[in-house]
C-alpha cells in the first residue's frame, strides 16, 4: 500500500519538474523579447554590417580600413584616455570612499557623500563639460585664480580642450562612480581583520599590504572594468570639450553618422566593431585576473 | 581608540574642493551679466519657448521611460527571483550588455536597424524609449536585483500564497512596498540618463532638453552655465526625494 | 611568563562609566575569566589590555613594564576574537604565519611553526584551506594558533566561543585550557558563560557594571558567593528573603518558618537578610538528621532536565528549587512533598 502512494506521489512531482522548467522561461519571456529586439538585434546588426558590403556581400574591407593611420590612434588614444581615468578613479575614488566610509567618520557625511556621488556619477555630457570650461577655460574661474598667483595655466600648453583636460573632467564622474560600487566592499572590512592585524604586530600600511588590500582587489578589479567601459564609451562630454581636437573612436563614429566628415555607414560599424573587439578583450582579461584574485573565494 | 583622521579629512576636504568648485564657477559664470553680476541669463533662459518645450518633451520622455522600465523589470527581477533563479546569470549578463556594448554602438545599430520602420513611429520622439530604457538597464537591474536580494523574496512570497493572495496581489501589496527604495533608485537613473542622453536624441535629429543644451552651450555660454545648474538642480532635487521617501520607511527592525 | 597588573582602570565614554576603577593582579600562567552579563564592561577591560582603546585613568602593567601608553602593536599580546577575524585571503598556514611574518621569520622557519601550532590544535589537515571552508570551531582553533604564533606574554580571548555550537563549545574550552596550562601563559578569558568560566579559570572575576563584585577560585565564587548578584548569577539558587530573630542561636524568620542556620550567627538582631541555599542540596522526603532544615511543601512543577530534575515547590519558607536526580517517583504537580537542606549549607547576605 505504502509504496504504492510513494510512487504515485513522486510522479506528479516528477512532471511538475519537467513542467517547471519550461514554465520558468515564460516569466522571462517578455523581457528576452524586449532586449532581443532592442538590444540583442541593434548589436548584432552592427557587428555584422562592419562586414558587409553595399551589395549584400561578406568582407573584410571594412574592418581591414580600420588599420589605417588615423583609425588605430583614435583607439589608442580612447584606450589611452580609459586606462587613465579608469586607474586614477581606482585609486583617487578608493581613497575618497575609505575617507568617507571608514568608522571614524561622522555618518551625516558618508551620507551626503553618498549623495552627492549619485548625483556626480550622472553628471555628465554636455553640461559637465560647461561646468569645467567655466573652471579651467580659457577665462574659466581657478583659470583666473591661478593667473592671479602667477600661475599662467593656457600660457604653459594646457588647455582644457585636449586629452589632459578631458581626463580631469572625466574624473568628475569617474571618481564618484568608484566610490557608489566599491562603498559596500569597504564595510565588508571587518574591524576584527584590523585589530587582529594590529595584535599580530602589523599596524597601519602592512595591514593594508597584506590584508586590506587582497580582500578589496576582487571588488577594485570590477570597478576598474566598469571604468573602463565607462570612460571608453562616453561621447557627449568629449565631443563638447574636444570635438575636433582629440582622435577619440566615439567622436569618429559620431561624426561618421552625422555625415560631417565621412558618410559610409560601415565604416561606423566597423569602428563600433572595434569598440565591441576592445570592451570585449578587456572582459576576458578582467575574468582572468579575477580567477586568481579571486582564489580564496572558491 | 580614535584613529589621527588627519590623512582622511584631508582627503575630504580635497574631494570636496575638486567637486564644489566646478559647481561654484558654472554658478560664477551663469551670474554675469553684462552690468556684473545677477540673474540676467536665468531670466533669458526662462523666458525662451524651447527652453519649456525641450524640458517638456524630455520630462514626458523621461517618465514613460521609467514607465517603461519598471513594467519591464521589475515582474522579471521578481519572476527570476522567486522562480527561476538558474535564469538570474542570463538576464544579468543581458542587463550588463549595455555596458559591455558601448552606447554608441547601441545607437548606431537602432538607427541603422529602425530605418524601415514606420514613418510615425520613427518621426515620433517615442521612438527614443527604447533605447532610453536599453540605456537604464544596468542601473535599474542592478538596483532591483540588490534590493530583492536583501528581501527574503521567497518566504514573504509563500507566507502570502499561504495566506490567500495570488502572485499579482503578493507582488503589489507584499513585495513592492519592500522595493520601494529600489525601484525610486532605478527610476531617478532613469530620469538622470534620459536629461543627459545628448548622442542618440542628437543623431535621430530630436529637440530634447540635452540638445537643447548642446545648442545653448554653441551660442552663449553665460546661458549654457545657467542650464548646467538648472540640470545639477533638478538631479538634486529628485535625489533629495529619494532619501527622504527612503527614510520615511521604516528602517530595519531594532533588535 | 608575564604577571598582568591593572591598577584603578577606568574607562569613560562621555558621561558613560563603562569601567570603574578596576584592580586586578594577574600571576604569571594563571587563566582568569572576565565573567558577567552583557555591558558589565569585561570586554571593554579585555580590549584596553590589548590595546585597542586607552583608558581615561589608570595603569596596565606587563611583566612589571607600564604598557598603558604603548600601541597594540608592540605590546605582545595575543588575541582571540569572538568571530571572523580569520584573514579571509590567506590560508590557515599563511594565517598564523602572519605573526611571524611581520617579524622578519624566514620562510622555512615559519611555515614549520606554523605547522607545529596547527598540529597543537588538531588542524595540521587543514592548513592548506581558506577560512571560508573551515568550520566556526576550526576557524577558532587557527585563530588561537595564529595568536600563540608570535609567543605572546600574554593571551586574550574575547567570548571565542559565544559564536559555536553547544557540543563544540565545551570540546573547544577543554583543549583552550590543556594548550594554556601546558605552555603556562598568562591568560585572560572574556565569557558571558558561567560553565565556561568555572570549568576553565584558575579565578574567576564576576564583573557588574563597570566593577568586579567578586574575584576567586570558581569553588569559592560558587559556594561562597559574596554579593546577592554573584549568588544569583552563578548557578540557579534559592533566595529567601528573611529577618534575623535571635542572633545568639542565628534563628531567622523566613516566610512563617523559624529555622536555625549556623551562618546567621553573629548578626544583628532584626537585620534584613537574604538566606541562599543551592538546590542540589535541597533533597526530597523526610529528613531523619537533627541538623537539616525541614519544610513542608507542595509542588509547583517539575522539569526534566536530563541527569536532574528541577523541582518547584511552595513553602512556608517560600518557593523553594531542589535539583533532584531524575527517575525519583511520585513528583507531580500539586503532590505534598518534604523538603530538607543542610541547615549548614544555607549563606547568608545582608539584603
Amino acid at each position: 500500500m505504502a509504496v504504492v502512494e510513494q510512487t504515485a506521489a513522486a510522479r506528479p512531482a516528477f512532471a511538475a519538474a519537467r513542467r517547471r522548467l519550461p514554465l520558468a522561461w515564460l516569466g522571462v519571456a517578455p523581457f528576452l523579447a524586449f532586449a532581443g529586439l532592442f538590444l540583442l538585434w541593434p548589436a548584432a546588426d552592427v557587428l555584422v554590417g562592419a562586414f558587409r558590403t553595399d551589395a549584400g556581400g561578406l568582407t573584410f574591407k571594412h574592418v581591414g580600413d580600420l588599420f589605417q593611420a588615423q583609425y588605430l590612434r583614435a583607439y589608442r588614444t580612447s584606450v589611452e584616455l580609459s586606462l587613465l581615468t579608469a586607474a586614477l578613479g581606482v585609486v583617487l575614488g578608493g581613497v575618497f570612499a575609505y575617507a568617507s566610509v571608514r568608522e571614524g567618520t561622522p555618518r551625516v557625511v558618508r551620507a551626503v557623500v553618498t549623495a552627492f556621488s549619485g548625483v556626480a556619477a550622472n553628471f555628465g555630457g554636455i553640461p559637465l563639460a560647461f561646468a569645467f570650461i567655466a573652471t579651467l577655460g580659457t577665462v574659466g574661474v581657478v583659470t583666473g585664480w591661478l593667473r592671479d598667483v602667477g600661475i599662467d595655466l593656457y600660457a604653459h600648453g594646457f588647455t582644457l580642450f585636449g586629452f589632459w583636460g578631458l581626463a580631469i573632467t572625466y574624473l568628475y564622474f569617474q571618481v564618484p562612480l568608484m566610490l557608489l560600487v566599491v562603498a559596500p566592499a569597504l564595510d565588508g572590512l571587518r574591524r576584527e581583520w584590523r585589530e587582529a592585524a594590529e595584535s599580530l604586530g602589523a599596524p597601519g600600511w602592512r595591514y593594508w599590504a597584506h590584508v586590506g588590500l587582497p580582500v578589496l582587489a576582487p571588488s577594485f578589479l570590477g570597478a576598474f572594468l566598469l571604468l573602463f567601459g565607462n570612460a571608453f564609451s562616453a561621447y557627449a562630454t568629449a565631443y563638447a570639450l574636444a570635438g575636433g581636437s582629440v582622435n577619440l573612436v566615439p567622436i569618429l563614429i559620431g561624426s561618421v553618422l552625422s555625415g560631417n566628415v565621412l558618410s559610409d555607414p560601415h565604416l561606423g560599424q566597423a569602428l563600433a566593431f572595434g569598440m565591441v573587439v576592445v570592451m570585449a578583450a578587456t572582459t576576458l582579461l578582467y575574468a582572468l585576473i579575477n580567477r586568481r584574485v579571486s582564489r580564496w573565494t572558491r | 581608540m580614535r584613529r589621527p583622521a588627519l590623512f582622511p579629512a584631508l582627503t575630504l576636504i580635497g574631494a570636496a574642493a575638486f567637486f564644489l568648485i566646478p559647481l561654484g564657477a558654472t554658478l560664477e559664470f551663469s551670474l554675469r551679466t553684462a552690468g556684473g553680476h545677477g540673474f540676467g541669463a536665468y531670466g533669458d533662459l526662462l523666458k525662451q519657448h524651447q527652453f519649456w518645450s525641450t524640458l517638456g518633451l524630455s520630462l514626458r520622455l523621461a517618465g514613460e521611460s521609467i514607465a517603461a522600465v519598471l513594467v519591464l523589470l521589475v515582474p522579471t527581477a521578481y519572476w527570476v527571483h522567486l522562480r527561476a533563479p538558474r535564469l538570474r546569470p542570463l538576464v544579468a549578463f543581458l542587463c550588463v550588455l549595455p555596458f559591455v556594448v558601448p552606447p554608441i554602438v547601441l545607437i548606431v545599430g537602432l538607427l541603422g536597424i529602425f530605418r524601415g520602420a514606420p514613418g510615425w513611429w520613427l518621426g515620433s520622439p517615442q521612438f527614443l524609449v527604447p533605447g532610453y530604457v536599453v540605456l537604464s538597464l544596468p542601473y535599474a537591474w542592478f538596483s532591483l536585483d540588490a534590493g530583492l536580494r536583501s528581501i527574503d523574496v521567497r518566504t514573504l512570497s509563500e507566507a502570502a500564497h499561504s495566506l490567500g493572495a495570488g502572485s499579482l496581489r503578493t507582488l503589489s501589496l507584499v513585495i513592492l512596498p519592500g522595493l520601494r527604495a529600489a525601484v525610486l533608485a532605478a527610476s531617478l537613473l532613469t530620469l538622470a540618463i534620459v536629461l543627459g542622453e545628448f548622442t542618440m536624441a542628437s543623431l535621430a535629429l530630436f529637440n530634447t532638453f540635452p540638445v537643447f543644451v548642446a545648442y545653448v552651450g554653441q551660442t552663449q555660454a553665460t546661458g549654457a552655465a545657467a542650464l548646467t545648474i538648472v540640470s545639477i538642480g533638478m538631479l538634486w532635487a529628485a535625489m533629495l526625494a529619494l532619501a527622504l521617501a527612503t527614510r520615511a520607511r521604516g528602517g530595519k527592525a531594532r533588535a | 611568563m608575564a604577571g598582568v597588573v591593572l591598577s584603578g582602570l577606568r574607562r569613560e565614554f562621555g558621561s558613560f562609566v563603562a569601567l570603574e576603577g578596576l584592580d586586578v593582579a594577574l600571576a604569571p600562567g594563571e587563566l582568569v575569566s572576565f565573567l558577567g552579563p552583557s555591558g558589565c564592561g569585561k570586554t571593554t577591560a579585555l580590549r584596553l589590555v590589548a590595546g585597542f582603546d586607552r583608558p581615561t585613568t589608570g595603569r596596565i602593567e606587563i611583566d612589571g613594564a607600564d604598557m598603558t601608553r604603548v600601541p597594540a602593536a608592540k605590546r605582545g599580546v595575543g588575541m582571540v576574537f569572538q568571530a571572523y577575524s580569520l584573514f579571509p585571503t590567506m590560508t590557515a598556514a599563511r594565517n598564523v604565519e602572519f605573526g611571524l611574518r611581520v617579524r622578519g621569520v624566514a620562510r622555512g622557519q615559519r611555515a614549520r611553526r606554523a605547522l607545529e601550532l596547527l598540529e597543537l590544535v588538531g588542524l595540521d589537515h587543514a592548513a592548506g584551506r581558506y577560512p571560508h571552508q573551515l568550520s566556526g570551531g576550526m576557524q577558532q582553533r587557527v585563530a588561537l594558533a595564529r595568536a600563540l604564533a608570535i609567543e605572546p606574554r600574554v593571551l586574550l580571548l574575547d567570548e571565542p566561543l559565544s559564536a559555536l555550537d553547544a557540543k563544540v563549545r565545551v570540546q573547544l574550552r577543554d583543549e583552550i585550557r590543556r594548550i594554556q596550562s601546558r605552555l603556562g601563559i598568562t591568560t585572560i578569558y572574556v565569557t558571558h558563560d558561567q560553565e565556561e568560566a568555572l570549568s576553565i579559570s584558575d579565578r574567576v572575576a564576576v564583573m557588574r557594571a563597570g566593577r568586579i563584585e567578586q574575584i576567586g577560585p570558581p569553588a569559592a565564587i560558587y559556594g561562597e558567593p559574596e554579593t546577592p548578584f554573584v549568588a544569583e548569577f552563578i548557578g540557579t539558587i534559592n533566595r529567601l528573603e528573611a529577618r534575623v530573630v535571635d542572633a545568639g542561636r542565628g534563628a531567622v524568620r523566613a516566610g512563617e518558618q523559624t529555622l536555625e542556620l549556623p551562618a546567621a550567627r553573629g548578626r544583628q538582631a532584626g537585620e534584613a537578610i537574604l538566606v541562599l541555599v543551592r538546590p542540589e542540596t535541597v533533597r526530597l522526603g523526610a529528613s531523619t538528621n537533627g541538623h537539616d532544615v525541614v519544610a513542608a511543601g507542595e509542588i509547583e512543577s517539575a522539569t526534566f532536565l536530563g541527569a536532574t530534575t528541577r523541582v518547584r515547590m511552595r513553602t512556608p519558607l517560600g518557593p523553594l528549587t531542589a535539583d533532584v536526580p531524575s527517575g525519583t517517583p511520585s513528583l507531580g504537580p500539586g503532590a505534598a512533598v518534604s523538603a530538607s537542606f543542610p541547615a549548614d549549607a544555607a549563606r547568608v547576605l545582608p539584603l
